[in-house]
C-alpha cells in the first residue's frame, strides 16, 4: 500500500510515494538523501535519528513516513543559515561536545528542542533533556559544556572572550 | 529495520477509525507508536493494518468539567507536562510524565495510549489508579466508561475490545486531591520502573495508593489503603501500613531485579509515598 505524502523538510516543500511500513529515517535519507540523520540502534533507544518533527524532536526511526504528511521537519542539515553554524552546532564545535560524531546530530537536535523549551537549563535540565540520546564515546561532559556555551549565546551573552 | 508489510489508514473521527476496526480484525490503533512501532519492528507484532488516529483533534487536550480533569487520550505526556489546567489543579501526572522515556517518546507518547498499551512497566497507570480515573471507551455498540479499578486486568491487557477506541480519561474530585505523588526505582538503562508507587490523600482523609513495575500490572495496594485509613499519616502508622504492600500480592522477577527484590522495594516506596504526602 502506497501513500502519497507532502512534507517540508528544511524550509523545502517535497512530495512523494512511500509504502505503509517506510520508517521516516528512511526516507530523510534515502529519498532525500539527507544523511545526517543517523540510524543507531534502530529500536528507540539511542537517539542518532532524532529529528525536528513540527518543533519537536523525535526519533525518526520510530515514525512512519506516511504519519508526517503536512507536517514540518527540521534535520541537522537545516540548522546552519548562510554558511554561519547553529549556536548549538557552534557550541560543540567550540567545546569539543564530539568524540566520533555518530550520535552528533541527534545529541544537537535534541539540545535545540531543550533550548526552545529552556533557554538557561542548569546542568542537571540538561542531562536530563538528553537522556534520549546515547553517546557510546561517554563524552557527556562536554556535551553538556557545548549546550551551556550555546545557551549563553542565544542569550547574546557567549563569544564575550 | 522494516515492520513487515501492513496497510496504513489515518481515519478523519473515531466513527471512522471503529469501522476500520471492523473491517481490519487484525488492525491495531496508532497514537504516539513508541510501545507499538519498536515491537512490529522486531517482528514480535503483525498487525495487517494500522490506523492512525494521532491526528484526530477530538482526541487531543484538556479540560475542565465542573471538578473532574478530562484528559483526551491523544494529550501527550508533553501535553500533561505543559497543560496549565494540569500544572494548577493535579500536578502530579505533569511529574509522573516527566519520568517517563526520555524527551523524543515524552513528544510523542500519549496518555491514552499508555494506557491501552498496559506494559507492566508503565508509570501513569499507578497514577491513574490512585486518582480513581475513568476510562471512556467508544465501541461499536455505543460509549462505556471503565473504573481503572476494572480496565487494567493484566499484563497487556484491559478491558478494551478489539473494536473499540479509548478516548478519555476522566479524573473525578479534582479538588478533592489534598496530596499526591508518584515516585519510582527505575531501571538505570531504560527509565522504566522497576517499582512505582502512586500515592494520593485527599480532603475528606481518604489514603489511595497503587504499584507499578513490580507487579504483572498496575493495581491498587488495598491492604496498605485499609491499613491507614482513618488513621493520621503518621511515621508508625505509615511503616506499619508500608509493611502490608506486599500482602497478598504476586511480585515480577526478571533479569533486572528479582521479585523478593522488587517485593522489597515495593515496601520502601510505598513508605516514602505514603510520607511525602504526608507532608
Amino acid at each position: 500500500m502506497k501513500h502519497e505524502i507532502t512534507v517540508t523538510v528544511n524550509g523545502t516543500k517535497h512530495t512523494a510515494e512511500v509504502e505503509s511500513r517506510a520508517l521516516l529515517v528512511h526516507f530523510i535519507r534515502d529519498v532525500l538523501n539527507l544523511t545526517g540523520t543517523h540510524i543507531g540502534c534502530d529500536t528507540s533507544q539511542c537517539g542518532a535519528c532524532t529529528l525536528l518533527l513540527n518543533g519537536q524532536a523525535v526519533k525518526s526511526c520510530t515514525i512512519l513516513a506516511a504519519q508526517v504528511d503536512g507536517k514540518e521537519i527540521t534535520t541537522i542539515e537545516g540548522l546552519a543559515t548562510d554558511g554561519n553554524l547553529h549556536p548549538v552546532q557552534e557550541g560543540f564545535w567550540q567545546e569539543h561536545g564530539l568524540q566520533c560524531g555518530f550520535c552528533t546530530p541527534g545529541m544537537i537536535m535534541s539540545s535545540v528542542d531543550l533550548l526552545g523549551r529552556i533557554p538557561n537549563p542548569d546542568e542537571q535540565q540538561i542531562r536530563h533533556n538528553l537522556e534520549g540520546n546515547l553517546c557510546r564515546c561517554t563524552g557527556y561532559q562536554n556535551i553538556v559544556k557545548s549546550v551551556q556555551f550555546a545557551s549563553k549565546k542565544m542569550s547574546g551573552a557567549a563569544g564575550d572572550d | 529495520m522494516y515492520p513487515a508489510e501492513f496497510d496504513y489508514h489515518r481515519p478523519g473521527s473515531v466513527a471512522d477509525a471503529i469501522k476500520l476496526l471492523q473491517d481490519n480484525p487484525e488492525a491495531k490503533l496508532l497514537a504516539g507508536g513508541h510501545s507499538l512501532l519498536p515491537v512490529m519492528k522486531l517482528r514480535l507484532a503483525q498487525p495487517t493494518a494500522l490506523i492512525d488516529i494521532s491526528s484526530l483533534s477530538e482526541l487531543s487536550g484538556v479540560s475542565e468539567d465542573g471538578d473532574a480533569l478530562v484528559i483526551g487520550a491523544n494529550t501527550t505526556y508533553h501535553d500533561l507536562m505543559n497543560s496549565s489546567v494540569i500544572k494548577n489543579k493535579l500536578p502530579v501526572l505533569a511529574e509522573a510524565s516527566d519520568l517517563v522515556g526520555d524527551v523524543q517518546v515524552r513528544n510523542k507518547g500519549t496518555i491514552g495510549g499508555a494506557a491501552a498499551h498496559a506494559d507492566p512497566a508503565s508509570d501513569l497507570p499507578a497514577v491513574l489508579l490512585a486518582l480513581n480515573a475513568e476510562f471512556k471507551t467508544v465501541g461499536p455498540s455505543g460509549e462505556k466508561t471503565h473504573k481503572a479499578t476494572d480496565f487494567f486486568v493484566d499484563m497487556f491487557t484491559t478491558t478494551l475490545e478489539p473494536e473499540e477506541v479509548l478516548t478519555e480519561i476522566r479524573i473525578p474530585d479534582v479538588s478533592n486531591v489534598a496530596g499526591a505523588t508518584y515516585l519510582k526505582f527505575a531501571h538505570p538503562a531504560s527509565g522504566y520502573a522497576i517499582v512505582g508507587i502512586a500515592a494520593v490523600k485527599t480532603a475528606s482523609g481518604e489514603v489511595r495508593a497503587a504499584v507499578t513495575g513490580s507487579v504483572p500490572i498496575a493495581v491498587r495496594l488495598s491492604a496498605v489503603e485499609s491499613e491507614i485509613s482513618g488513621k493520621d499519616l503518621s511515621d508508625d502508622n505509615i511503616a506499619a501500613a508500608a509493611e502490608k504492600a506486599t500482602e497478598g500480592m504476586d511480585f515480577v522477577g526478571d533479569i533486572h531485579a528479582s521479585d523478593e527484590y522488587r517485593a522489597h522495594l515495593t515496601k520502601v516506596y510505598t513508605k516514602r509515598a505514603l510520607k511525602k504526602i504526608a507532608g
